[in-house]
């Protein structure tokens, strides 16, 4: 265990001091971690020199966990217990998986979210992740020398609600705090953007081992903004793979295959699709566990013939993506490919016909989600001075809605806005002396319910009796920077707080990652408590830090008074976190928080007013003071 | 900086329906720049709450005034005239009847697949409405006859929603 560092009060613990933060791309198929050293962004490798992980866990029956090439090469002599792209599995129900008859796996359906059996127990795709993340917090904490400040993980920019929150929540279960749920086309984005000085308007395509994103950005002076973005979080190149896996078992009349078969296949075809990028043929052999023998060679031609539609399927979310930010391809001036299945010269050509250019990929794409996601990291540990950053702008992908009568949407927030973003929605009883109400929040583009993925519903309860219509109950849908969905409501005439209580649809509760926290601990050195007072003890720490960082800036917004009563909150607090006692910790927290809320408020009226300082008095005063003149 | 000032005075804009698009980018990315969450990342729970709820504001405010009808509704409300939604009781039959004109016209280009008709309404309804926001800003602005101007705001609600069933119809036939 780490100890506190113990500054005097009012001594700053050197808030220069730079911060170790990484940037994690959680890929389906591989995932890195990479960090800004000396100034350079670099991808951290394993012992091997290995900068990929591959997105592969084994389970044993002893409770041992592997995660990476081991697994991957061992993956068809114990298919039922490694577990490879669990990415398309997060936030999902077994009906949403495609090709789940094929997938050599004993599912469980859980409510919320598809669970696995294995022999180590029933896992849900949340625990695989984290297990992941694990392993690339140890590859960071071993390779800086240090606990880890925060990490931006990337995500699809197609990812839902459900799936960004099973993100958020694995890395939770990891340990990891979370910075920032960043796209992956942005982080890509951010990372060509800064290297090459670029402007105007980007186009990232990005097609992976499972999910395919496409963003419209302008890139202007310290400023990434996202015009649209679209895709498809169930297509990559593994259905690329499954096309050819389809066409041998037509083609070698095979009889219905046991897992560990199917399995073996699937290689074979992922094998001979990326053969088939710098080759004109393939050939695939297989000796399958009945004693059939499989040879087959697969042409280009014939690979581009079965795998035309799913090419296909790709440039129909560009087309959307661009006309929802009002330009035509000829005004993207340049297409940044990322993802290794990018590779495949039908992709490139598809591309680039699309958007008559050479699509741009000269950088390596399967690093630069990473690159860019540690960028971003980087700034947010607040490592990078005033006026050497950027701002970055980023949409929601999918419209959020509200159920209404008939099963019908109303769309509360459209897809494509700005996050962060909020919109409030009166709603009113319908029954006298109602005191509750249901409601039904959906994310989606259709205009039918059931056609939309259903996020949450919940209950507003505590509305104080009146008669039907009289109740005026204002709901407030909060979309914050993560592109994570929050709701508060309230009644308006008296002014109760309703109380929401969100069942999400997708997802787990509170209650199971908690159960999770303590199964994952069964096997840990540490126990529970210990877990849970690192935790506190973690967080008190970044608060301290946090407070100190605000008064090394601006601690001449504080008096005298105020500021001795913050020194000695923080006093209180450090002794606190030395102690083994979470609940003093957390009221100790409660009280620097409490003691430093005008503080905050004056910091941010400061940065807003120096939003304004280069504008004229004049121009201001004409403005506030406008009244009704025209 | 008041937190429930007006959208134009957020950005230092003057009140008024003719708006310098160039300044309000520049100054919206300005006040984004300042109050983002990702600025504060790495801060105290009060500060992130803070950031979040300026910069929502920021969007808010942001969207509310680029887009010419939202600008519009939001000004007069500010004024006093709540325009409120779409209502078909409310307006003359000879609007009533054009709108049905419109729409049989989309209609049939929509049945007949016709792209190139419906690019042509595009472009009609487009100079229609381009002349109504001219005339809007007079009235906004110049001569200050808010009870014309929602008037005029509210036809333009009609008329922005059946550009749109037009786009709609134009992508449904190149997908
Ligand atoms: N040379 C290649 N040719 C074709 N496909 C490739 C090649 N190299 C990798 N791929 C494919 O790229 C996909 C993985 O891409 P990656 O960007 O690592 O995915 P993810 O982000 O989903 O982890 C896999 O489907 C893999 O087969
Ligand atoms: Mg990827």
């Amino acid at each position: 265990m780490a100890l506190l560092q113990i500054a005097e009060p009012g001594e700053s613990t050197a808030p220069h001091q730079h911060r170790l933060a990484v940037g994690i791309d959680l890929g389906t198929t591989n995932s890195l971690v990479a960090t800004v050293r000396s100034g350079l962004t670099v991808v951290l490798s394993d012992e091997l020199g290995r900068s990929l992980l591959p997105s592969v866990v084994h389970y044993a029956a002893d409770g041992g966990v592997e995660v990476g090439y081991g697994p991957q090469s061992r993956q068809s002599a114990d298919p039922k217990n490694t577990i490879v792209s669990v990415k398309r599995f997060m936030g999902r129900g077994r009906n949403d998986i495609a090709h789940v008859e094929s997938l050599p796996y004993d599912f469980v359906d859980a409510p919320g979210m598809v669970r696995l059996r294995t022999v180590a127990g029933v896992k849900s795709p949340v625990e695989v992740s984290a297990d992941i993340l694990k392993a690339l917090r140890a590859r960071a904490e071993g390779a800086l020398g240090g606990e880890l400040v925060g990490a931006v993980i990337t995500v699809p920019a197609y990812f839902d609600d459900a799936q960004r929150q099973a993100t958020k929540d694995a890395a939770r279960l990891a340990g990891i705090n979370v910075l920032r749920l960043l796209n992956e086309p942005t982080a890509a984005a951010i990372a060509y953007g800064l290297d090459n000085a670029a402007e105007g308007v980007y186009a990232v395509y990005d097609l992976g081992g499972g999910t395919f994103d496409i963003s419209i950005l302008r890139l202007s002076k310290g400023v990434f903004e996202v015009l649209a973005a679209g895709g498809d979080s169930a297509l990559g190149g593994d259905d690329f793979d499954h096309r050819i896996f389809c066409w041998v078992i037509e083609q070698a009349k095979l009889r219905p295959l046991s897992s560990g078969d199917a399995r073996l296949l699937l290689t074979r075809a992922r094998e001979a699709k990326e053969y088939l990028t710098c080759h004109s043929e393939a050939p695939i052999t297989a000796r399958l566990s009945t004693g059939e023998m499989v040879d087959l060679t697969l042409t280009t031609a014939i690979f581009n013939e079965i795998t035309q539609t799913l090419v296909a399927k790709t440039i129909q979310p560009i087309k959307k993506a661009l006309r929802d930010a009002g330009l035509s391809p000829t005004e993207v001036k340049g297409v940044v490919m990322v993802g290794g299945a990018t590779r495949m010269p039908q992709i490139q050509r598809a591309v680039g016909e699309y958007f008559r250019q050479e699509p741009l990929t000269n950088l390596d794409p399967d690093k630069v989600v990473a690159l860019g996601a540690a960028t971003q990291a980087n700034l947010l540990a607040g490592n990078r001075a005033a006026g050497d950053d950027w701002l970055l702008l980023d949409v929601i992908p999918l419209s959020l809605g509200l159920e209404t009568m008939g099963g019908l949407v109303e769309k509360v927030i459209p897809r494509n806005s700005t996050i962060p973003a909020a919109r409030a929605q009166e709603f009113t009883t319908f029954r006298d002396g109602q005191t509750a109400m249901a409601i039904h929040v959906v994310q989606g583009e259709r205009e039918l319910v059931g056609d939309c993925r259903s996020l949450a519903r919940f209950e507003l309860r505590g509305i104080p009796p009146m008669v039907a219509g009289a109740a005026r109950i204002r709901v407030t849908f909060q979309v914050d920077a993560d592109g994570l969905l929050s709701v508060a409501a309230r009644e308006q005439t008296s002014g109760v707080e309703a109380s929401v209580t969100v069942k999400p649809s997708y997802g787990l509760s509170d209650d199971e990652i908690a159960g999770m926290l303590k199964d994952s601990l069964a096997h840990a050195k540490d126990d529970a408590f210990r877990r849970a007072l690192k935790e506190a003890q973690v967080e008190a720490q970044r608060l301290i830090e946090a407070v100190q960082a605000a008064i090394h800036g601006d601690g001449e917004l504080l008096s005298d008074e105020e500021r001795r009563r913050v020194d000695s909150a923080i006093v209180n607090l450090q002794a606190a976190a030395l102690g083994e006692n979470r609940r003093q910790i957390t009221l100790a927290m409660d009280d620097l928080e409490a003691e430093t809320k005008d503080f905050a408020a004056r910091r941010m009226d400061k940065s807003i007013r120096r939003a304004f300082a280069g504008r004229t008095v004049d121009e201001v005063e004409k403005a506030t003071g406008g009244g009704g003149k025209a | 900086m008041d937190f429930n000032a007006d959208h134009f005075a957020l950005f230092g804009l003057p009140r008024a329906f003719r708006l310098d698009a160039t300044a309000l980018d520049v100054r919206y990315r300005e006040l984004q720049a300042e109050v983002h969450p990702d600025r504060f990342a790495h801060a105290a729970d009060a500060e992130r709450r803070l950031s979040l709820q300026w910069a929502t504001k920021a969007n808010e405010a942001y969207q509310t005034l680029k887009k010419p009808l939202p600008r519009a509704r939001y000004l007069l409300h500010l004024l006093g005239h709540d325009v409120g939604a779409e209502n078909n009781t409310a307006m003359p039959a000879d609007f009533l009847m054009e709108q049905m004109e419109w729409r049989e016209g989309v209609a049939e280009a929509r049945a007949a697949r016709d792209h190139h008709e419906l690019e042509h309404l595009h472009h009609r309804l487009r100079e229609r409405m381009n002349a109504s926001y001219d005339e809007l800003a007079a009235l906004l602005d110049d001569t200050g006859d808010h009870a014309t101007a929602s008037d005029r705001v509210r036809r333009l609600m009609f008329l922005e929603k059946l550009l749109s069933e037009i786009d709609e119809a134009i992508a449904a036939l190149e997908e």
